[in-house]
């Protein structure tokens, strides 16, 4: 067992990456995360994993059922969800992503107001109706990235929690060494899953890997009684009653943010979040009474696209860079396989990553971000 | 070079605030009072706000201190609570009559401020709440004197009815005149002990014993039961408690209707952590308390007054050192708003070490893998030790058989956030308040480390468990509404991505914002 495989990032997709390494490529795998596992929005997002636009969705669907066989820890995964439209207008979206995943051969019953609050009896009457998606579900986020990291230890990977990576050795148009705080760690082939940090270790190889940082929030009530499909959303919020009971849920407004160093900041809440409850509250008005005990906020990476970077590249060519642009833990079972299969084959033999390549950002301007609005913003500035 | 604009980020967007406040002051008691009055004297324009009277509701589930399910059904009339309050607090007149904006029953729930994170903001911004509505406030100064709370820790039997915390009982008989009890018990013979004890004579309250697990208790008129456990409570609901020595000898019980747990209280420091404020564990202070300068947090025109700011026996005992540091908070602040004004210096608090207290606590009773640690989330001792999954959750013990703290320690330094993800513990609808100090101390005691060096637990919003219904009740500003999304707004995310991005396709293309959802 010789070949090596450095992992830069201990999130969703760096992990499985190491977990797809050890279990089915069988090659030696060293995670390098700067904090610990499954810490940044990894480890706190919806834990939503239906994704009908990603060339993964159909290996996500296939993989999700195992993952706890394949882990050997409970993710808390659930199959199944519901999207609740409260306007017609609202239906009338979710169905547009519905038929995405019909088209792949999926199903789905729309639900009129009665089957509905059946289902969600949290809804109030006047909702437009829903869609319960025999396809799809969701997960516990911090449980799951735990589950990973404890797999991976369990077949014998490394994880190196605490270490900042510093820079590169390059020999024969290679990656030869990642250089951390702690050490070089030789390697045949690198991952750099590091989510938003992810330009700024690009630009230690000499490359532009167009990602934007935003933080992102959400809320967690106390806990309710269960129902049938946890995993209800719409009105605006994405999230899922957790199997405790909490209604944790997201959206709404987000803040582009610099990102200096290799540190993330401890992301803060805004009044974004007496948003978020506003519209949990108009999408279950029958737990009105639910208190909000929490909330939490995250950083996330955007490609300028909004759609992923899976890509080995082919300089240096035993890099392959993973952006999964700010979705990226309900696919991770499906992309960590694909990411596996880019280190050690070089090519994907499940999924379409022909879009998905680094190169398509070529010949985008310098200013991307300044042009598209994807940076910090101040009232105070603006209003002096 | 302009930039560009993404209508669905925070840019542009207003939060409204109903008024902006040069000084805010959270925590009407001594040290709140004082800080108000003296700053109002000073010229300030002041705002002062305190939680009590809270809903039953909070109560219920030991918010914002342990009471124990011993408060009586009055507690329910909020406005008779009001009446009751302002009698109990004498000194509130004064904040009155100095012109102090004085918001009683208002809950602090949020501050939000600008940080590496957080830029686009217009200011610092209080939210607030009473039962029916939520509401922010812009602010250009506060000081916290937010006091104490109560020290969690676990004993056979702490999670049944009948069980307070000093301040839950010093809130029931003095704050609100609600308390049900007759005859209590008062665990722990330091300082908090000694107040109990003190109050519930004056109340007419009957003081059974005051047991310790520490030879303790001198300067106590009651009998002292020091070098004790607690090995169970009698009753569903407390009927009595039973003690013995460590080595089982000595072995009795103590009628009573009521267990006061007065081992030590805690400085409560949630404000200061969603401001930003640097913190450290300091035992002589009662854990974790703000960085300062005298009276300033690390955040200019964030100033730190009372309990909040650290404890020690003489605080516990002596509220005039409370009301001096609200006037020199007070007195700071005015300063740093231009007012000219001669400032205190006050003497820093001395006092033991407190942390071994609870440590000995814990050594003493985190003996059997059942105690129950976390009562929100039904963690026991065991669990939380061996960082297993919550109960609900079918797991392969094969797998955990190798995995507890010490475990996971080894890959790298214990974080209560971790555990509080992987065991739930803390993860309550008490919002950790019962069990964070506990967890803190367990963990450090697994690794033999120093309690300081387990980091502390974040706070967030909202600090007090708010419903859906009060944070709803606010109306958002328009350009909210309308480019709400729940992900972004990247138009190319939601069409399929092993397709070229559609031509024109874009935000506005997609969503059609401005269209009545």
């Amino acid at each position: 067992m010789t070949y090596h495989v450095a992992v830069i990032g201990g999130g969703a997709t760096g992990l499985s990456t190491a977990f797809w390494l050890r279990h089915e490529a069988k090659v030696r795998v060293t995670v390098i995360e700067k904090g610990i596992v499954g810490w940044e929005a990894s480890g706190r997002n919806g834990g939503g994993a239906t994704h009908a636009v990603s060339p993964l969705f159909a290996e996500e669907q296939r993989l999700w059922p195992l993952m706890d066989e394949l882990l050997g820890y409970p993710t808390e995964y659930q199959r199944q969800r519901v999207r609740i439209g409260l306007s017609r207008r609202q239906l009338d979206l979710i169905l547009e992503g519905v038929t995405i995943a019909r088209r792949q051969g999926f199903t789905a019953h729309e639900l009129d107001n009665k089957s509905l609050r059946e289902l969600v009896p949290f809804v109030s009457e006047t909702a437009a109706g829903g869609v319960l998606l025999e396809y799809g579900g969701h997960a516990n986020p911090q449980r799951t990235l735990q589950a990973y990291a404890w797999a991976v230890q369990d077949l014998g990977g490394d994880i190196r929690q605490h270490t900042t990576v510093t820079g590169f050795d390059l020999a024969g148009g290679k990656i030869t060494g990642v250089k951390t705080d702690q050490g070089t760690i030789g390697c045949d082939a690198v991952v750099i899953a590091a989510g938003p940090h992810l330009a700024q270790l690009g630009a230690q190889l000499g490359l532009r890997i167009p990602v934007a940082a935003a933080r992102a929030e959400m809320v967690v009530t106390e806990p309710l009684p269960l129902i049938r499909f946890g995993g209800a959303d719409g009105n605006g919020v994405y999230g899922r009653q957790t199997l405790r009971g909490n209604l944790a849920y997201g959206g709404g407004a987000h803040e582009w943010i610099d990102l200096p160093d290799a540190k993330t900041p401890k992301p803060v809440n805004s009044p974004v979040m007496q948003s978020v409850a506003k519209r949990v509250f108009e999408l279950f008005p029958k737990v009105a009474h639910a208190r909000v005990i929490r909330s939490w906020a995250g950083v996330i990476e955007n490609t300028p696209d909004g759609r992923p970077i899976l890509d080995r590249l082919t300089g240096p060519d035993n890099l392959i860079v993973a952006s999964m642009s700010s979705v990226g833990f309900g696919l991770s079972p499906a992309s960590g396989r694909a990411l596996m299969q880019l280190a050690t084959k070089g090519a994907c033999d499940f999924a379409n990553l022909s879009q998905l390549k680094l190169s398509r950002f070529d010949t985008l301007p310098p200013d991307w971000q300044q042009d598209a609005g994807w940076v910090p913003w101040s009232a105070q500035e603006t209003a002096a | 070079m302009p930039a560009g604009f993404d209508p669905t980020s925070i840019a542009r967007k207003s939060y409204p605030v109903e008024e902006t406040i040069p000084l805010v002051v959270i925590g009407a008691g001594p040290a709140g009072v004082a800080a108000a009055v003296e700053a109002a004297r000073l010229g300030m324009r002041v705002m002062l706000v305190d939680e009590h009277p809270v809903a039953s509701a909070l109560m219920g589930i030991d918010v914002p201190w342990m009471f124990g399910e011993r408060m009586s059904a009055a507690v329910q009339n909020q406005g008779r609570m009001l009446e009751q309050i302002v009698a109990a607090r004498p000194d509130l007149q004064a904040a009155f009559d100095a012109g102090v904006d004085v918001r009683l029953g208002v809950y602090a729930w949020s501050a939000f401020v600008e940080g590496p994170t957080s830029k686009a903001l217009p200011g610092p911004m209080l939210g607030l709440a009473d039962e029916t509505r939520a509401w922010f406030v812009g602010f250009e100064r506060m000081i916290v004197a937010a006091g104490a709370r109560d020290l969690g820790l676990a004993f056979q039997g702490w999670d049944k009815p009948g069980v307070m915390g000093a301040r839950g009982f010093g809130g029931a008989v003095g704050l609100y005149g609600a308390f049900t009890g007759r005859r209590i018990v008062v665990l722990g013979a330091g300082a908090a002990g000694r107040a109990v004890v003190a109050q519930a004579q004056a109340a007419g309250i009957e003081v059974t014993g005051v047991v310790d697990v520490a030879a303790r208790g001198a300067q106590f008129t009651v009998p002292v039961h020091a070098g004790y456990r607690i090995t169970g409570v009698l009753g569903a609901e407390v009927e009595g408690i039973a003690i013995a020595r460590p080595d089982g000898s000595g072995a009795i019980t103590l009628a009573c209707d009521t267990i006061v747990l007065a081992v030590d209280v805690v400085p409560t420091v949630e404000m200061f952590d969603l401001l930003g404020c640097a913190t450290i564990f300091d035992g002589a202070r009662g854990g974790w308390v703000p960085v300062t300068n005298g009276v300033r947090c690390s955040r200019p025109g964030i100033y730190a007054a009372g309990d909040c700011a650290g404890i020690s026996d003489a605080t516990l005992a002596d509220p005039a050192i409370a009301i001096a540091s609200g006037i020199a908070a007070a007195r700071a602040a005015a300063a740093d708003a231009g007012l000219s004004v001669t400032e205190d210096s006050l003497a820093p608090l001395t006092g033991p070490d407190r942390d071994p207290w609870r440590r000995d606590w814990l050594t003493a009773h985190a003996t059997s893998a059942d105690l129950p640690i976390c009562r929100c989330e039904e963690v026991p001792l065991e669990d939380l030790v061996g960082v297993r999954p919550p109960r609900y959750l079918a797991y392969d013990a094969e797998k955990f058989a190798n995995r507890d703290l010490r475990t996971l320690a080894a890959d790298g330094p214990v974080n209560q956030d971790q555990i509080k993800r992987l065991t739930r513990a803390g993860m309550g609808a008490c919002q950790g308040r019962r069990c964070r100090e506990q967890v803190q101390s367990l963990l450090a005691m697994q690794g033999n480390q120093a309690t300081g060096s387990v980091p502390m637990p974040s706070y967030r919003a909202p600090l007090r468990p708010l419903p859906l219904s009060v944070l709803a009740a606010f109306e958002e500003s328009p350009e909210v509404k309308e480019n709400w999304t729940a992900w972004f707004g990247i138009a190319a995310q939601w069409t399929p991505h092993w397709e070229p991005v559609p031509e024109g396709l874009t935000y506005e293309t997609r969503w059609n914002p401005g269209v009545e959802e």
